[in-house]
């Protein structure tokens, strides 16, 4: 390789591409649960997936739950009529082994997102979710034989029920919060990783997700458990095409980081425009142990998540690092939440937002420092970035410590494209749409760099289309 | 036709205020320009209006490049068309590295034609190219590589306008007191540099408190700038002058201008608390 002084080009792409996400694929589903949400609904999702009894009750109980727990009333407005969703479909009757098993349409869909070629090129284990149902993987011969376990919850719960009763709903009970509720009586398909003690996983494990379905909610549920000494990176992207009546995304992602374990979780996520994002994530991290949030949030009609580390014992450290587009119609309510259960923990959140063309970007974040954790060492900086006087940025940090000996830090400045900085790079031949993407895209690069290169070229991408669609 | 940059009795405003009241100023491609003058008088102003920063508002005078009417014209349309502004205090555009920036600049400024969106000059010929100037520059390559201006120290900002001017080749190009925040050694070697990169391609202004400077690039012309006009205009020998014996001179043949002056230094400069 020679010495590479140039970071890959900010892609200034063809009118081709603005297209690219913002297309729908007729799909039959071949089972489809009729609209709204009651009892015998849950109970149907259930019995589709032939679940045992156990996992039956605790949808249905937390049915209950989502059904007595009031609206939050802070964050976005959420104007949703729960019975007019359908909570679950099945595309395909039986998960595909190979890509020759995916059905024709499914796999135009997949095409245009660039999947296979995506695979080929970087992907040792790909999990493609396409509405309620994993339908597509493979996994890696080698991390099998390693004991890493990686397919959708679904099969998870049929193939190593034990483990995930053992953890499921054990960082995010069922009655966290009305949207976890909600996810916990429906939920279908996302990821389970377990990889066993000192493994370390060495490339990032992948999973897309895309909703596809007018008026259909999708409830991936996640469940990762990193286990003594072992590392694991999983990425999430997410694009959906574009439609006119409401959709909802409510997922819920549970992470358990053991003793000296290290786990980092990107996300990149593009919804449509009407789109409610209202996601609960949150990591315990043990002894020692590193857990990482990288969340980006492109697009939605309003995205409400948090993504949280609790730091359960001495030595453990969580860093956040977020990043939320708003463009018009959009209300970025992001952040994340910092939990400081033991001594000697520490803890970095990083928060960027830009907020363009009328759209609205929030930070909410907490700080908490319990009793007894002292010698805790955390910092906050949050910037937020605000293209034109149309649009709106505010910031909600939360900050609670009950120990004395803490060093808690807080930063947070909100800057307008400054005049100067776009006449610098105009004086240099740059127009002034160049100029203003040129900055954005350095304002997002502690971000960008961070993510595998595929996901940095889309990332660029995506921030490009939202800068040109809403010019005018 | 050489190319030339004209100016003819431009009067200048920031919010109301008038700072250059009828400035004169005609700079060929191939001659070296030195402008000079005391505190507030209109220097770098003039380097900025020149380049078309929005701030200034333009209330009478004209300015023409070969001819052409350019104060409708954007700052990026003035580049296209060869001009170049050195900044005094260039702003810092973080998470933007310095090559990915000139890789766009260059092929803009080079392809005049180009549209938004379409393929900047191939990557290997713009890193060869770089990677010539840094050398001739004296500047590591990992320089490139940093963040426009993000924490970069004065004299290396300094050495970063250096590089693009450099690269952009541009046919007539205003230097804002380069020289200053740099050491000895350093002034000397962004003189030669400027001198390197050939003088004699360009039409250059020079705005400069110091003669270090003008040492490898003699000024074919001196401009004396007070209360925002060209009061004086000479050879080598008023720049000598100004340097050695200052501007009590200046100031005092030219009292109406010197008055002027005193007035916009109060403006601009409010005492600190």
């Amino acid at each position: 390789m020679s010495t590479d002084i140039l970071s890959p080009t900010i892609a200034a792409d063809p009118v081709g591409e603005i297209n690219k996400y913002d297309f729908h694929t007729e799909s039959k589903p071949v089972f489809r649960a009729q609209k709204g949400l009651n009892a015998e609904i849950v109970s149907q999702i259930s019995e589709m997936k032939n679940e045992p009894d156990w996992m039956r009750q605790f949808r249905l109980e937390a049915l209950e739950i989502f059904f007595s727990k009031p609206m939050p009333k802070w964050g976005g407005n959420i104007a949703l009529d729960f019975q007019d969703i359908y909570y679950y479909l099945k595309p395909a009757d039986h998960q595909g082994k190979t890509w020759d098993d995916v059905p024709e349409e499914i796999k135009k869909t997949f095409d245009r997102l660039g999947i296979p070629e995506a695979e080929k090129k970087f992907l040792s284990g790909v999990k493609a979710q396409f509405e309620s149902e994993v339908i597509y993987g493979s996994l890696k011969d080698d991390l099998a034989k390693k004991g890493v376990l990686f397919t959708d919850t679904d099969s998870a719960v049929r193939e190593h029920p034990e483990i995930v009763r053992q953890y499921l709903a054990t960082v995010i009970p069922s009655n966290d919060n009305k949207f976890a509720a909600l996810n916990s009586a429906v939920w279908s398909g996302g990821s389970f990783i377990y990889v066993p003690p000192g493994v370390k996983i060495d490339f990032p494990l992948q999973a897309y997700f895309r909703i596809n379905a007018e008026r259909m909610g999708q409830f991936e549920r996640t469940l990762i458990i990193v286990d003594e000494g072992a590392s694991v990176h999983y990425v999430e992207g997410c694009t959906a095409p574009m439609y006119s009546s409401e959709s909802l995304h409510s997922a819920v992602v549970e992470i358990i980081v053991k003793r000296g374990a290290r786990c980092r979780y990107t996300t990149i996520q593009n919804w449509a425009n009407n789109i409610y994002n209202l996601v609960t994530k949150r990591a315990m991290a043990y002894a020692d142990a590193t857990m990482e949030w990288i969340d980006g949030n492109l697009g939605s009609r309003l995205t409400m998540k948090y993504p949280s580390v609790y730091m359960m014992e001495p030595g453990a450290r969580g860093e956040i690092l977020s990043i939320a587009f708003a463009g018009a119609g959009q209300h970025q309510d992001a952040g994340a939440k910092l939990v400081h259960c033991a001594p000697n923990t520490s803890g970095q959140i990083i928060s960027k937002s830009i907020s363009k063309n009328g759209g609205r970007a929030s930070y909410r974040g907490l700080v908490k420092v319990e009793k007894g954790a002292k010698n805790v060492k955390t910092n906050v900086v949050c910037d937020a970035l605000i293209l034109d006087a149309k649009s709106r940025s505010d910031t909600y940090p939360y900050i609670e410590i009950s120990e004395q000996d803490v060093s808690v830090g807080h930063e947070a400045s909100v800057s307008r494209i400054g005049e100067e900085q776009l006449f610098y790079l105009m004086s240099r031949g740059l127009t002034e749409d160049e100029a203003s993407a040129m900055i954005v895209n350095g304002f997002i690069e502690p971000l960008v760099k961070e993510l595998p290169m595929e996901y940095a070229v889309e990332m660029n991408r995506l921030i490009q289309l939202q800068m040109e669609g809403s010019v005018g | 036709m050489t190319d030339t940059l004209k100016i003819d009795n431009l009067h200048v405003s920031v919010e109301g205020k008038p700072i250059l009241r009828g400035v004169n100023l005609t700079i060929r491609r191939g001659e070296t320009h030195a402008l000079m003058g005391p505190n507030g008088s209109g220097k770098s102003t003039l380097g900025l209006v020149i380049m078309g920063h929005p701030k200034y508002e333009v209330t009478a005078g004209t300015m023409t490049f070969n001819g052409v009417d350019i104060l409708d014209k954007a700052a990026d349309e003035r580049a296209r068309l060869g001009l170049f502004y050195a900044f005094q205090r260039p702003v810092a555009i973080p998470g933007v590295k310095l090559a990915d920036f000139l890789r766009h600049a260059a092929t803009n400024v080079r392809h005049p034609e180009r549209k938004e969106g379409e393929e900047l000059m191939p990557m290997r010929e713009f890193r060869k190219e770089l990677k010539g100037k840094m050398e001739q520059l004296r500047m590591e390559s990992e320089f490139a590589r940093r963040y426009v201006n993000d924490g970069f120290s004065g004299g290396e900002m300094k050495r970063a306008e250096i590089l693009q001017l450099a690269m952009l080749q541009p046919k007539i190009a205003i230097l804002d007191e380069t020289d200053s925040g740099l050491d000895a050694d350093a002034v000397r070697l962004a003189s030669q540099s400027i001198a390197e990169i050939g003088r004699e391609k360009m039409g250059l202004l020079i705005i400069t408190h110091h003669d270090k400077l003008l040492e490898h690039n003699p000024p074919d012309f001196t401009h004396v700038i007070l209360g925002g006009r060209i009061v004086e205009t000479g050879g080598i020998e008023l720049a000598n002058e100004l340097h050695t014996q200052g501007y009590d001179r200046i100031r005092e043949m030219y009292p109406d201008a010197e008055a002027a002056n005193r007035q916009m230094v109060e403006k601009e400069e409010p005492v600190v608390a």
